[in-house]
Parts: C-alpha cells; structure tokens; sequence
C-alpha cells in the first residue's frame, strides 16, 4: 500500500476536523479526496505530509510512519499545498531551481521526468511567479512538486478558482503522471471530478461518508432517482413534488429537478402522478446516480 | 421586460479589445448567467454594468438607465455580492446588516424590522452577534445574497456565488436566488463553474472578448450534443483559440 489511514482522528478545541477516518491506497492509483470547504480534506493531507499530527490513530505514506519516519516521507513525497507553493517574487527557473536544490537534486537531473510538463511555461522562464496566468502557475507549482522523482503526490484543491479548459488540462496531466508509476492523491470539491478517479472518499464534517469505484456507488435503502426536466423553470415545480409523498424528497439538480424515492414509494404511482400535471415540455424517467446523489444521500442519513 | 439592454458594447484598453461588440438583453426576474474563462472578459463587462467604467462604444442601460450618464442612479439599483468578498469578518451579523443598510439609505426603523424579519427567515436569529468568521461558510453565502438584497434593487449580480459548499447547502442557496426572483428581482450570475451556469435561466458563454453562444442551458446542451455545461464550454473555447 502506498498511502494507508487507520482511526485518524484530530481535533481543533471543539472542532472535531477527523472523525476515525481509514482507508488505503494501492501504489499507481488516483484516489481523490472530495468534500466541501470545511470537510477535513486539508487537514488530513497535512497529517499526510507530516506537518501535522494526529490525536489519535496512525498513517503511512510510501511505507513509511508520518509520526517517526517523517524526514524520509519528505523525499519520496510531492505535496502541492492549496494556498501556497510558489514564491512570487522568484521567476518561474528560480522557483523550479529552489525547490531541485532543497531536495538534493538539480533541474538537469530530473528535466525529463517534468518536461511535460515544464515545456508549456519554459519560455516564460524568465517571468516572475506572481505574474503568471492561474493556468500558467499551476503548471509550474506541479513541476516543483514533482521535480524530485516522488514517489506518492499529494495535491490540495489543485481546480479550486481555474477555469474549465485549464481544469481539463490538469487532470490530464495527472493522468499522466499515474502513468509514470507515481500514486496521486488529489482533494477537490468538486464532484463532477470524481468521474476521473479510480476511486474516491467523500468526505464531510471529518466524516469519512465512504470509499469507492466512482461508478460502482450504490444508493441504500432502495432508493432511487428520477430526474423532472421541463422547458419551463423547475423551481416552481420543486416543493409540488416534495409534498406528494413524506418518503419523497426532491432538489435542483441544475435545469432539472433530481426525486429520490425511498423504499415504501409506489413508482407507478408517482409516474402517472407527475405524467398527468401540466409540465411544458416534461422529461421524466429514471436516472442513474451521480456521485453528487450519492452524497447528498449520505449527508441526509449521517447524524448531525 | 427588458433590465439589462447592451447593444454593441465596445471596451479597449489601448489596442487591446477587452469586449468586442456585445449585444445581449436579459429579462426582468431572469436568472442569467454570464460564464467564461479567465481573462475572456467578463469582468470588464461588469463593471460596466455596475457604472464603475465607461464603456469606449455602444448603447447600454442598466434597469433603464443609461451607463454614461446616470451611473449613480444605477448604483442605487443594483445589489452585488462575491463569494470572495462580501460580508465584512470581523463585524457581527447584525453589523454587517446594519452597515449595508446603512449604506444603501435605508431608516434606522425600517433597517430594525427588516433584519429581525430576515434573521427569522435565514433562521439566523440566536447568531446575530456572532462574528461572521465564526459561521459555517454556507450560512456566510446565504446571508451575503440576502445583504446584497437588502435594499431591493432591482438587479444583483453575483459573483462566483456558490463555490466550496456541500452539495444540498448549495440547492439551499439556489432556492433563495429563485425565491427572490419571484420578488421581482432579476439575478446577473458571472462564474467559470460550469455547473453553476446548468442553475440560470439563460446562459451567456463569452470567447475571447466576444459572445460566442447565448441561449437556454437546455438547448445549448442539445445544440452542441454535450452531455453538460462543461462539455459546451469546452467546445466554444477550443473553438475560439
């Protein structure tokens, strides 16, 4: 196992940021991490890479114990931290140069395992950090992680505030970089992502809500989802839903609404239901979960 | 009836053309949302919206008032929050009510039956003298729309407004966009989340400087044979570089 988790737990005065948390990742996965802001996604990679430590409970990283062999995960990990990784007032060689050196090594090296890469923001080495385009500097804060060989990297929110199209890139690039051998262990708070992973932890409140194949998420209880689409607006159409049935729930799912139905709702009946209301353009029928159903699904059965 | 009028909306700065000729409408009570990349422009087009900039060329009003000329009026009209920047940390919830009030004109009676009227409704009421950075983020976003509303203008825009929250306290926030649109109020979203535009009425994708598609997310998805929002934006812009 590259990366294992057993019974983490920390707090921060009243504010329990990890509830025993478990898991492990096989070496060469994609594992992501996802939650929302507060979830506890920052704080347990912090414990990951040894900047912080747990109240309770152990982890390795790379095979090594984050409480007595840190200095030895600090080699053979990658860690771009969330806020910062970058000094601005360095150019884009220096930054790169910087962070070959503190870890024994120099950028001729190591060149053509980042190339990449580097190779997209190489001829603007002479600009200082700080005035890159988000896109640009994301490339480079990855380059630096990775400019040591490590083993296992560990990336904090790496799309959080970047657009689209450079959000496609990295996860591109990290794809890549799974081919190389290397473990990546990445948290976003974006569910759409999912998708890209091998397997996924979805996390909220320091619960640690499951960990799966992205596509093999189950909804429990025999629950199921039906999706309401209509040329009209959904919203006027979201709390006639939600007051057919106490076993049905509803919410907006962009320009659609998403119904779970719980175990006791006679589909049928709710087909026919909805069939007869006078809904423009109604596009109705059974819809395969997303992992963003799944979530919400666990959020409303974990204790608060 | 139309809000927002913009009818080749020219913006330079010096040869470098940050909006080229845009033309578009929204509706009043629309949710409308205004998506592109980093740098395609948006932001220049909002503050000219906003009366903070004057555009070079074009013809442009601002729930009926003219952008070169009646600025202030504009600015008494609109609400605007960010999810970057709205609500001020280290002021209590009710400080940060007061003080946009306060700012927006409003009387100290009316400003005092308001904001019990609003705490009851945000079921905010036993953390009212609570710092803002004490409270959960999604509690800080629906309280910013509803501080950025206070005043009822007649537009907000938001910005960015509904990043990093869980998925249901985020169909929370959703839900009291719509609900103040009902209000009357049209609601102006920029964002670069492409899940976030699937929530608008309408959908503006900017390239570049230039509109490049307008239309339901619905149709924008049948129209180019994507499965989402996402995969539309991606189309438009590969296209467009």
């Amino acid at each position: 196992m590259s990366v294992t988790v057993e019974h983490i737990t920390k707090s921060f005065g009243d504010v329990r940021a990890l509830r025993d948390i478990s898991f492990s990742i096989p070496e060469g996965e994609l594992f992501g991490l996802i939650g929302p802001d507060g979830a506890g996604k920052t704080t347990l990679f912090r414990i990951l890479v040894t900047l912080l430590l747990a109240d309770e409970g152990q982890a390795t990283v790379a095979g090594y114990d984050v409480k007595k062999a840190y200095r030895k995960i600090r080699e053979l990990m990658g860690y771009m931290a969330g806020r910062f990784s970058l000094y601005h007032d360095l150019s884009v060689r220096e930054n790169l140069e910087f962070y070959a050196t503190v870890f024994g090594t120099t950028i001729r090296e190591n060149y053509d395992f980042v190339k990449d890469i580097y190779s997209h923001i190489e001829p603007y080495e002479d600009r200082l950090a700080g005035r890159l385009s988000g896109g640009m500097k994301q490339k480079l804060a990855l380059s630096c992680a990775l400019i040591h060989r490590p083993k296992v990297l560990i990336l904090d929110e790496p799309t959080t505030g970047v657009d689209a199209v450079s959000r496609k890139e990295f996860w591109d690039m990290l794809k890549k970089i799974q081919r190389e051998g290397i473990t990546v262990l990445v948290s976003t708070p974006y569910m759409d992502e999912a998708a890209l992973c091998d397997r996924v932890g979805l996390i909220q409140k320091g619960n640690l809500l499951a960990v799966s194949d992205p596509s093999e998420l189950e909804l429990s209880n025999g629950t199921k989802v039906f999706r309401f689409g209509t040329s009209g607006r959904p919203y006027d159409y979201l709390q006639r839903i939600r007051n057919l049935d106490a076993q049905v729930d509803a919410w907006l799912f962009g320009d659609e609404i998403h119904v779970f139905t719980g175990a006791g709702v006679d589909c049928g009946e709710l087909d026919r239901t909805v069939q007869s209301w006078d809904v423009p353009d109604l596009e109705w029928g059974e819809a395969t979960p997303s992992v963003e159903d799944y979530f919400m699904q666990k959020m409303r059965e974990e204790p608060e | 009836m139309k809000i927002i009028e913009v009818d080749q909306l020219v913006k330079k700065f010096g040869s470098f053309v940050a909006n080229d000729h845009l033309t578009f409408d929204v509706e009043e009570g629309e949710v409308f949302g205004f998506l592109g990349a980093n740098g395609a422009g948006k932001t220049t087009a909002i503050r000219i919206l906003c009366g903070l900039s004057y555009p070079t060329s074009g013809r442009i009003s601002v729930a009926g008032f003219d952008v070169y000329r009646e600025r202030e009026k504009i600015k008494q009209n609109i609400g605007y929050m960010s999810q970057k920047f709205s609500l001020y940390e280290d002021l209590t919830v009710s400080e940060n009510i007061r003080l946009y009030a306060g700012i927006y004109g409003l009387r100290k009676q009316e400003i005092r039956e308001r904001e019990t009227e609003l705490l009851e409704r945000l079921g905010m009421s036993d953390i009212r003298k609570r710092r803002i950075g004490e409270i959960p983020l999604g509690w800080k976003q629906k309280l910013a729309f509803s501080v950025a509303v206070f005043h009822k203008p007649r537009i907000v825009f938001l910005d960015e407004p509904t990043g990093g929250v869980d998925p249901i306290t985020r169909r929370q926030f959703w839900e009291l966009i719509y609900e103040a649109t009902k209000e009357g109020i049209t609601v102006f979203v920029t964002t670069h989340y492409m899940d976030e535009a699937e929530y608008c009425d309408r959908v503006s994708i900017m390239v570049q400087g230039r509109i490049e598609a307008l239309d339901t997310p619905r149709n924008l998805r049948r129209d180019h044979q994507a499965g989402d929002m996402n995969e539309v934006f991606l189309q438009l812009a590969r296209e467009g570089s």
